[in-house]
């Protein structure tokens, strides 16, 4: 395996652990959603992460779901 | 309507591996599962080491995963690879986003994970680690796992709707609100029996009250750090919560040691109970990003980086099982929790085995996320063993302790009494000999001054974890560090579902309320809001109060009503399978859904029956101190007239709500039974899936 197919594995591993890890805290994936605006809602302003992120951490804890006991 | 064929199952490399060296690799993994199994449950009177355990748990969800979930897929759910899920059709980039396999599959996990596989196990192992282990086992495989796999296929296939929703839409309204009811008052006591664990814990232990009140200030430091130093960076946030709490971890034995902070710090039951009463109340009012989300990431965090510590404790440990494979309390004389092995361990181990609330995460965010119908396989049906696996490891910490010190730290102080001297001589007698040295010895070696009657399930697994974690890092005083360590880690997770559980219980209520009286309904007003949030407090907060003060502790009490209620939401989610799958006219599969569904009803109410009338019902104790104050008499714990009264009252509106939950379940089997007799002798589809599109018709 040469050293940039290595390098490409850490980095994908990396990203999918902290979209997990962030996932788990109710934060989806920034880079996704900000493709699908720019894809399907061209006329939208792009939030930035910080109020995205905001937005995200109000809306968790907005719904019925929750955890297990 | 179109009945697919299940090509895309049929396409994964996996199942298209029928070739004999794969038959041979599978036939081996049965043998040595078979072999391990034998070990664990023939094996009388010399111990068993735990990694027999471990190996044949692991083989048994190899196999159940490998055969029962891909026939499950198959032909009972009919899973097509080919079909567009809701998270593609409506992709919105936040709520309904397709997402890599492994990626929902850690999300899954850590929302179904919790205190309750880790607790119910612990309880259970008073009849010795064969009746549990075996539950999990079989329950896991034929119930649990099929539960969460067909409840998640069952959303995947209706928009990603709730469990409250498709009830209504394939049984129709009143079981719909039936239903729902159930599970607010399954939350509520969700909420007071967690928050009791989390009392009995920190009981008189001045180092782990010092420990999780520390969180507060460590929340609120991470929330202003995340919400305006560096805003969104949740890992940052999170190390740095870490190394504070790992702080006064170390700073709680100083605090144990000095004669002025330690009164500080030093509550009984009933003082804890109402600071978290008073704590539940604050932290669901306050705003979000403050104390509950930084709390949520630091024990999401933890709690998956200790379930990887237990696995790997137990693993390099491999600690020999100290308790019999089977003690004499299956009769139903157990100290820890009253009744029989029929129908008290089936209700006893939840969480691990079946769990209810399981259908609702199932059925909620994370159907939005599978990009694949392929994929639930993987993420309901294996997401719900890994918790079996935790179950089972939680088990393995408790039967690995000496048998006298479990039975100390989990038998109520009515039957052993509140010294070493007593215990010791009580718990001899039930054929556990251990001396008063050992007790204390114990407790001196994880900092407390008291292990007796600390039941719950936490600080035994505690104990358990510490001492693995012991041998295999050895140090000085590091055994005490372990124990608080394992104790703020389960308080942090029970705390930050308390108060999630809270919110979520306000906007039910909300919701309700705005029903009689409009405004109320709106979720910034402070009335409504301040309203709300109170009566959610006072409905947990009642129950754990009254386990706070409970004659036979609590946690003995409580856990049978959390058990009756968690099943009777999953055999509710099971009719709903076994209703959708005759919908499908898929007939002669309603027994995969059908059986453990039948199953539960019976443990259920059969518990529920017992709990209601005869020797160790609610009703039972109720005139026994009804009886005891009308001859003026005091029974222990009671020190005055009012106080006995209120053990009545407690009882009584225990046996009230045992019979509620029996006549839930009864209605909602009437129900589904007169759905699944119409749809029986209907010729045509009726169940409510959403039309057929292509996948590729769909992704760009």
């Amino acid at each position: 395996m040469t050293r940039s197919a290595i390098n490409h594995i850490v980095r994908q591993g990396w990203q999918r652990l902290t979209q997990t890890a962030r996932l788990c805290c109710g934060v989806p994936d920034y880079e996704a959603y900000v493709q699908h605006l720019r894809q399907h809602h061209p006329e939208r302003n792009v939030p930035s992460y910080e109020a995205f992120f905001r937005e995200r951490q109000i809306a968790r804890y907005k719904g019925t779901g929750g955890r297990c006991c | 309507m179109r009945d697919p064929i299940p090509q895309g199952i049929t396409s994964t490399p996996e199942s298209a591996s029928s070739s004999p060296s794969s038959r041979l690799l599978w036939a081996l993994v049965a043998v040595v599962g078979a072999a391990c199994l034998g070990v664990v449950a023939l094996r009388r009177g010399e111990p068993v080491n735990a990694i027999w355990l471990v190996a044949a748990s692991l083989a048994v969800f190899a196999i159940a995963y490998r055969f029962y979930s891909r026939f499950i897929a198959r032909f009972v759910l009919q899973l097509d690879a080919t079909r567009a899920t809701p998270a593609v059709l409506r992709n919105d980039g936040l709520d309904y986003v397709p997402t890599n396999q492994w990626v929902v599959f850690g999300h899954h996990f850590a929302a179904i994970a919790g205190a309750g596989p880790l607790v119910g196990p612990v309880l259970a192992a008073q009849m010795g680690y064969l009746p549990g282990t075996l539950w999990i086992l079989f329950g896991v495989v034929f119930a649990g796992a099929v539960q969460d796999f067909m409840i998640l296929a069952l959303s995947l296939r209706r928009d990603g709707r709730s469990l409250g929703h498709m009830l209504r839409e394939e049984l129709g309204p009143a079981p719909g609100v039936v239903a729902m009811f159930g599970v607010l008052v399954l939350m509520m006591i969700v909420l007071a029996v967690l928050a009791l664990v989390v009392v009995k814990a920190l009981t008189h232990s001045p180092w782990g009250t010092f420990t999780v009140a520390a969180t507060i200030p460590i929340a609120l430091l991470m929330g202003t750090y995340l919400r305006w130093i560096r805003p969104g960076r949740i890992l940052e946030g999170s190390l740095i919560g870490l190394v504070l709490l790992l702080a006064s971890i170390g700073y709680g034995a100083h605090v144990a040691a000095s004669p002025t902070l330690a009164p500080l710090f030093d509550f009984d039951a009933k003082a804890l109970a109402w600071w978290l009463i008073g704590y539940g109340f604050c932290a669901s009012v306050l705003p979000v990003w403050l104390l509950l989300a930084p709390r949520d990431y630091l024990s999401t965090f933890l709690k998956i980086g200790t379930i990887a510590l237990l696995a790997l404790a137990i693993f390099i440990a491999a600690p020999t099982l100290q308790m019999p494979a089977v003690t004499k309390f299956i009769d139903g004389s157990g100290p820890v929790f009253q009744g029989g092995l029929f129908p008290f361990l089936f209700i006893t181990i939840a969480c691990g085995a079946v769990s209810g609330w399981h259908a609702i995460i199932a059925s909620g965010t994370t159907p939005k996320l599978i990009g694949n119908e392929g994929e639930a396989r993987l993420i309901g049906y294996g997401g719900m063993l890994m918790e079996a696996f935790v179950a089972i490891m939680a088990l393995i910490a408790a039967a690995s302790l000496h048998p006298g010190v479990y039975f100390a730290m989990n038998a109520p102080g009515a039957l052993i009494g509140n010294t070493v001297q007593s215990a010791a001589a009580a718990i001899s007698q039930m054929g556990f000999v251990i001396t008063p040295d050992e007790l204390l010895q114990t407790a001196k070696n994880i900092g407390e001054t008291s292990i007796l009657s600390r039941a719950g399930g936490a600080p035994t697994l505690a104990v358990g974890m510490a001492q693995l974690l012991h041998n295999i890092l050895p140090g000085g005083g590091m055994m005490a560090f372990w124990y608080h360590y394992a104790i703020l880690f389960e308080a942090l997770f029970i705390l930050t579902t308390v108060d999630a559980g809270t919110r979520v219980g306000r906007f039910m209520i909300q919701e309700i309320a705005g029903l009689i009286h409009k405004p109320l309904q709106a979720t910034e007003s402070w009335t409504g809001n301040l309203l709300a949030t109170a009566i959610c407090v006072s409905l947990w907060g009642y129950f754990l109060y009254q386990g706070a003060v409970d004659p036979l502790g609590g946690i003995n009490t409580l856990w049978p009503l959390f058990g009756i209620a968690n099943q009777m939401l999953a055999a509710i989610a099971l009719m709903l399978a076994t209703v959708v799958v005759v919908k499908l006219k898929r007939q002669r599969y309603v027994w995969v859904p059908g059986i453990p569904a039948v199953w539960l009803i019976l443990c259920t109410l059969t518990a529920g029956w017992q709990k209601l009338v005869g020797p160790i019902s609610f009703t039972a104790a109720a005139s026994k101190y009804a009886l005891a104050a009308q001859q003026a008499h005091l029974l222990a714990p009671a020190k005055t007239a009012a106080e006995m009264q209120r053990i009545v009252t407690n009882n009584q509106v225990d046996a009230g709500l045992t019979g509620l939950f029996m006549l839930l379940i009864v209605s909602m089997l009437v129900f589904s039974l007169r759905a699944l007799i119409k749809a029986w002798n209907t010729p045509t589809l009726t169940a409510h899936e959403e039309p057929y599109i292509a996948l590729a018709s769909v992704t760009h």
